[in-house]
């Protein structure tokens, strides 16, 4: 399978393990990806919070753009995963903004590619007889967050109140999925950048319940969610006088792990606030 | 609260409330105040308001209260609301139209560092066609005046080769711009 892959702002930055990983677990698979060229950014809150138009216009570009490469799309970023499914649907529906994009891109909009999270590219493609390494009852708990779960109608996911799709393949690598009730729980998005003081505590319920049930890691596949759980790890510690040390794994590092990549091919040596070499050592996934 | 006439209200201010429905798509007046998405609201605690009442004082004509109100600031548009609400309503799009409502009513006060993060994101998207996040924190930080906000995630990000140290222009910039330009054309008619 070949799709037009759509990285966003953040997996050329902050989120470039997410990048590599993804990468990596789909090369394994022989899922092609093929970068949208000249792809722009997806607008991500800021568009939505300031005009409707630009929310689907700006990431509509995109859309036009893996149209014409004649393919799906796959979106690592939960975000943009989300803006483009908007986009998608609002292209779709509204003749005004579809009149518009054809305009400024020449291009008429059919909603041929569909759009898709990876982790859904991933599972659609699997095939259990390239795993060559068990995740050896690693304890994890999946969270999903929002962005790749709401709205339920346009996201598609199998169940937004408790989403399976990444605990069931996680099962399957031999990992320890336990079931927890912040899943689909917000972790503020992009707030902490600009209003830290309130909203960091989102953070701070996420990794208690985490921990207290149970978890050795919290799997993630939004870079969102990532840097506000691992890079703000330090700060909701500070903050409210209570060590975690709890790493937090994207999605791909750890079925790439399964897949036999190594974990410097992953970005799980170097590029995480929290390490979490020791304690996939200690559990002996890598 | 302070003590109002309700129908004196509904009266002044039924065609703003008329014109959010319209804009977001959403029945503000099917709400009949069951709760379920302020009790499943995560920023609820840092609220003035829950959003049920932001539902019900919509229906009543408190338009001012609720343009002024920190609710609309806090909200982090995670739609859990929207996603649960009985009616059907997506709350969380009645935000993002209140939001901008009151950004061009000039109710800005609670939500500056908010309007200031999405003007930054914004310009670097118009400028650039992606978003340039070592600028972004650095803008945000100078115009809200915390300067040393996140200071500390700076250098490990850096040695972590997971900050950009400048822009990457996409060529598509010019359609970016159009895209802008009709939005504004769009806002002014």
């Amino acid at each position: 399978m070949k799709y037009a892959y759509y990285p966003g702002c953040s997996l050329h930055a902050t989120a470039a393990e997410f990048d590599t990983s993804t990468k990596a677990v789909c090369s394994k698979l022989g899922v092609e990806l093929q970068e949208i060229p000249d792809w722009n950014c997806c607008g991500a809150s800021s568009a939505h919070n300031t005009s409707h138009f630009l929310a689907s216009a700006i990431p509509g570009r995109n859309l036009i753009l893996a149209e014409k490469l004649g393919l799906d799309v796959a979106s690592p970023c939960a975000a943009c995963y989300q803006r483009l499914k908007v986009a998608d649907h609002q292209m779709k529906h509204d003749d005004q903004l579809r009149q518009k994009m054809t305009e400024i891109t020449g291009h008429n909009y059919q909603g041929k590619s569909q759009v898709k999270n990876v982790v859904d590219v991933i599972v659609e493609n699997f095939d259990l007889n390239k795993v060559t390494k068990s995740l050896n009852k690693l304890k994890v708990v999946c969270y999903y967050g929002c962005l790749m779960v709401r709205p339920g109608k346009l996201t598609g996911i199998d169940n937004p109140e408790n989403p399976q799709t990444m605990d069931q393949i996680l099962e399957k690598l031999g990992a320890e999925v336990i079931q927890w009730p912040y899943k689909a729980e917000c972790c503020g998005g992009s707030l902490p950048i600009y209003d830290a003081d309130v909203s960091i505590k989102l953070v701070w319920d996420i990794l208690r319940v985490a921990r207290d049930s149970g978890a050795q890691a919290i799997v993630t596949a939004c870079p969102l969610c990532m840097s506000n759980l691992d890079m703000r790890q330090a700060a909701v510690e500070k903050k409210y006088g209570e060590k975690f040390n709890l790493p937090v794994l994207y999605f791909t590092e750890l079925v790439g792990l399964a897949l036999g990549v190594p974990p410097q091919g992953l970005g799980l040596t170097d590029k995480h606030f929290v390490e979490p070499m020791d304690c996939l050592r200690s559990q002996k996934v890598v | 609260m302070r003590e109002v006439s309700v129908s004196h209200l509904q009266a002044k201010n039924d065609g703003y409330v008329r014109k959010i429905e319209e804009e977001s798509g959403q029945k503000v007046s099917q709400c009949y105040q069951c709760g379920k998405c302020s009790g499943g609201c995560p920023m609820s605690f840092a609220m003035d308001y829950p959003p049920n009442q932001i539902m019900r004082m919509l229906q009543v004509g408190l338009l001012d209260e609720v343009l002024n109100s920190t609710t609309i600031w806090v909200c982090a548009s995670c739609l859990t609301c929207s996603s649960r609400c009985p009616r059907g309503i997506d709350i969380a799009q009645v935000m993002d139209n209140l939001r901008i409502l009151a950004t061009k009513q000039g109710n800005t006060a609670k939500g500056k560092n908010a309007l200031i993060f999405h003007d930054v994101f914004l310009n670097s998207v118009k400028n650039n066609g992606r978003l340039y996040e070592l600028g972004l924190a650095m803008q945000v930080n100078l115009k809200t005046g915390n300067l040393l906000k996140d200071a500390e995630l700076g250098l490990p990000m850096f040695l972590k080769g997971k900050l950009k140290l400048l822009p990457h222009k996409i060529k598509g910039t010019d359609e970016i711009n159009k895209i802008f330009a009709a939005a504004k054309q769009m806002e002014a008619e």
